[in-house]
């Protein structure tokens, strides 16, 4: 054993063989390992995979090829009208978008004022990242802003108290879309969970009224919920207040979700053996500590990608809005292709809309995923 | 016949030593599952530092008898009285008696999104108010005593079964009860791991904590319990100390069970 470990260089003889003994650890023969051997027996194995595999390859280049060209190389990236992009290049007319950029962003917001919604903007990464970061330190004082990083931001939003009122009515573009969505997953979970929770409640009253609230919410189209909060909520409140419209859809939006929230709670509560409950009562917890520090947490992480799609779904949605004549990123979109200047470039317009819509919800599904790993105890 | 006579004994032993020191008393107890009638004129007295062992055949309403000590179950007729309180609908009456009540599960019923740690101060923080710091020092010693003080910061479904086990009687005496409801501890375990468990059971006997354990472990019942009691049909067929119970088995039914389950 020691004169193995002493001889750390193999001894070669005269015809280059190793000396008894001294035969170094080498790596098996490419042949039978590595990606040189995974290509051969997985993409050229027959045939058929061969001419599978080289028709993949020819598609994937003719594709990424047109696409790289039409969006970058043959792009023209300023100018002032289509024909400005044109005689500069024949790809995709980047320049209708910068050109528009503050109004997809801002909507009709005024201009002095954006600013406001820069720093909401800001504040809004501030806020959200102790609600995603566990470990973070100074979590505890860190929350208590993010609870009241809505208040913060209707002020900065709206205005009154010192700053310049801002009708919502100007409200539009980027920031509608993240306004209504923001609100909407933050006040629908909690909401999904009461609901869940009074949905197995054993006092009847409560059951039957979850059970109905969710019922008719999932029931109806977030479209027709939307008409009613534009036409029909006016009826119901004494004439004369002025109960904004941007309010009324972030009601319908957040109450939509929570209903669909609450029946994916419904099934993580119901994946929660009955043992739990049992050794939380035996135990002498009171019904909210063993729902808060024994069976939400449970339930909430069995439900993370329900949850999520929810919340992705409810993000999408905020695009409905165009219905009762609110112009979100995709409205701004559509009414600036309207620009006898610009025209025939919607699908720059969409790309650029789909994208935004992409980065923000795939951001969530891998956070989501990125959640459940850190979760994961081996259970 | 026998019957009668078994308890009219056992009873008479019971009343010699009545007084202050009966911790739970259940005079007349049925509880029905819909239109099954699973417990039927419970009588049972149990006094302070007691060690009962409760036997019978699967389906005889044993742990549905424990359970009904600290409300997992609700009864629908006659008195249990627990430390010289009585469970009824009253909510604070159930909280009492479930902090003096402390209950080890077939399944262990851990909490599996919280460290072994956190399980054990989960109560006491939670329900008894006591710092954290305190708290895990009061969890530290009781994983000593079950002998696994170095899975603390594991997850429950890292441990074996066993240590699962142990896990979940820690959290119980974390609690400070003053009486232990077991409930078959040892029947979902992997024989080479009930020793562990069993000796832990052993040790907290031997410390006078009042004990009443569902199962099936017949030598457990020999050199732990005062008293045997078995059970048939949600009927209480025969008790007595386990010396008398084993070698001398009054009702034919008990004689039945005991052939069956001492057989190999």
């Amino acid at each position: 054993m020691t004169l193995g470990k002493e001889e750390k260089t193999p001894a070669v003889t005269e015809d280059g063989g190793y000396l008894p003994g001294t035969h170094p650890d080498l790596p098996p023969p490419s042949s039978v390992h590595g990606p040189v051997h995974w290509i051969k027996v997985n993409l050229f194995g027959s045939v058929v995979d061969t001419a599978l595999t080289l028709l993949a390859v020819y598609f994937l280049y003719s594709a990424l090829t047109f696409l790289v060209g039409w969006m970058f190389i043959n792009a023209a990236f300023t100018g002032e009208s289509r024909n400005d992009c044109r005689a500069v290049a024949d790809g995709a007319c980047w320049a209708f978008i910068g050109n528009r950029l503050s109004l997809f962003i801002y909507g009709f917001y005024p201009e002095p004022e954006r600013w406001r919604v820069d720093l909401s903007f800001v504040l809004l990464i501030l806020a959200i990242v102790p609600v995603l970061y566990e470990d973070m330190p100074q979590r505890g004082k860190a929350l208590t802003y993010s609870c009241l990083y809505p208040l913060i931001a209707a002020w900065l939003l709206v205005g009154g108290f010192g700053l310049e009122k801002v009708s919502t009515d100007q409200f539009g573009g980027l920031m509608l879309n993240v306004v209504i969505g923001v609100t909407g997953i933050a006040f629908s979970l909690p909401i999904g969970i009461v609901l869940a929770l009074g949905r197995q409640s054993q006092l009847p009253i409560v059951r039957i009224l979850c059970v109905s609230f969710i019922e008719i919410i999932r029931g109806v189209p977030l479209i027709t919920l939307l008409f009613v909060a534009a036409v029909m909520l006016s009826y119901f409140v004494p004439p004369g207040t002025n109960f904004d419209l941007l309010v009324r859809m972030l009601i319908m939006v957040t109450l939509f979700a929570s209903g669909y929230m609450a029946e994916v709670i419904r099934g993580g509560l119901q994946a929660i053996p009955n043992g739990q409950y049992e050794a939380a009562d035996a135990m002498g917890l009171k019904y909210w500590q063993s729902m808060r520090l024994v069976v939400l947490p449970q339930a909430l992480k069995i439900s993370i990608p329900g949850i999520v799609n929810t919340f992705i779904a409810l993000y999408k949605d905020t695009t409905l809005v165009i219905v009762i004549g609110r112009l979100d990123i995709l409205g701004i979109g559509n009414s600036s292709l309207a620009d006898t200047k610009w025209q025939g470039l919607s699908t720059e317009v969409y790309i650029f809309v789909a994208l935004f819509f992409f980065f923000s919800c795939f951001s969530m599904s891998r956070y989501s995923l990125w959640l459940e790993k850190k979760l994961h105890t081996g259970h | 016949m026998a019957d009668t006579e078994s308890r009219t004994e056992t009873d008479a032993q019971i009343e010699s030593s009545k007084g202050e020191d009966d911790i739970i008393k259940i005079v007349a107890m049925h509880k029905w599952f819909g239109e099954f009638h699973v417990l039927k004129d419970i009588n049972l007295t149990i006094k302070a530092q007691e060690r009962i062992v409760v036997c019978g055949p699967s389906g005889s309403g044993k742990s549905t008898l424990i359970r009904c000590i600290n409300r997992l179950e609700e009864h629908q007729k006659g008195q249990i009285i627990v430390d010289g309180i009585e469970l009824t609908n009253d909510l604070k009456n159930i909280d009492l008696i479930r902090r003096e009540v402390g209950i080890v599960f077939q399944h262990f019923n851990l909490f599996p999104h919280l460290t072994v740690l956190e399980n054990l101060t989960l109560g006491p923080i939670w329900v008894r108010n006591t710092p954290k710091k305190e708290a895990e020092e009061l969890a530290m010693k009781y994983l000593v005593r079950v002998k696994i003080p170095e899975q603390a910061a594991k997850f429950p479904g890292q441990l074996s079964g066993g240590q699962q086990q142990r896990v979940a009687i820690a959290r119980s005496l974390c609690m400070n009860p003053k009486i232990m409801l077991f409930d078959e501890p040892t029947s979902a375990l992997d024989p080479e791991m009930i020793k562990e468990v069993l000796d832990v059971m052993i040790e907290l006997a031997e410390t006078g904590m009042t004990m009443i354990v569902v199962t099936h472990e017949m030598g457990f019942a020999k050199t732990v319990a005062h008293r045997v009691i078995f059970m048939d049909e949600g009927e209480i067929i025969e008790q007595n100390e386990p010396h008398e119970f084993f070698n001398n088995p009054r009702h034919d039914r008990t004689k039945m069970f005991l052939s069956q389950i001492l057989a190999h």
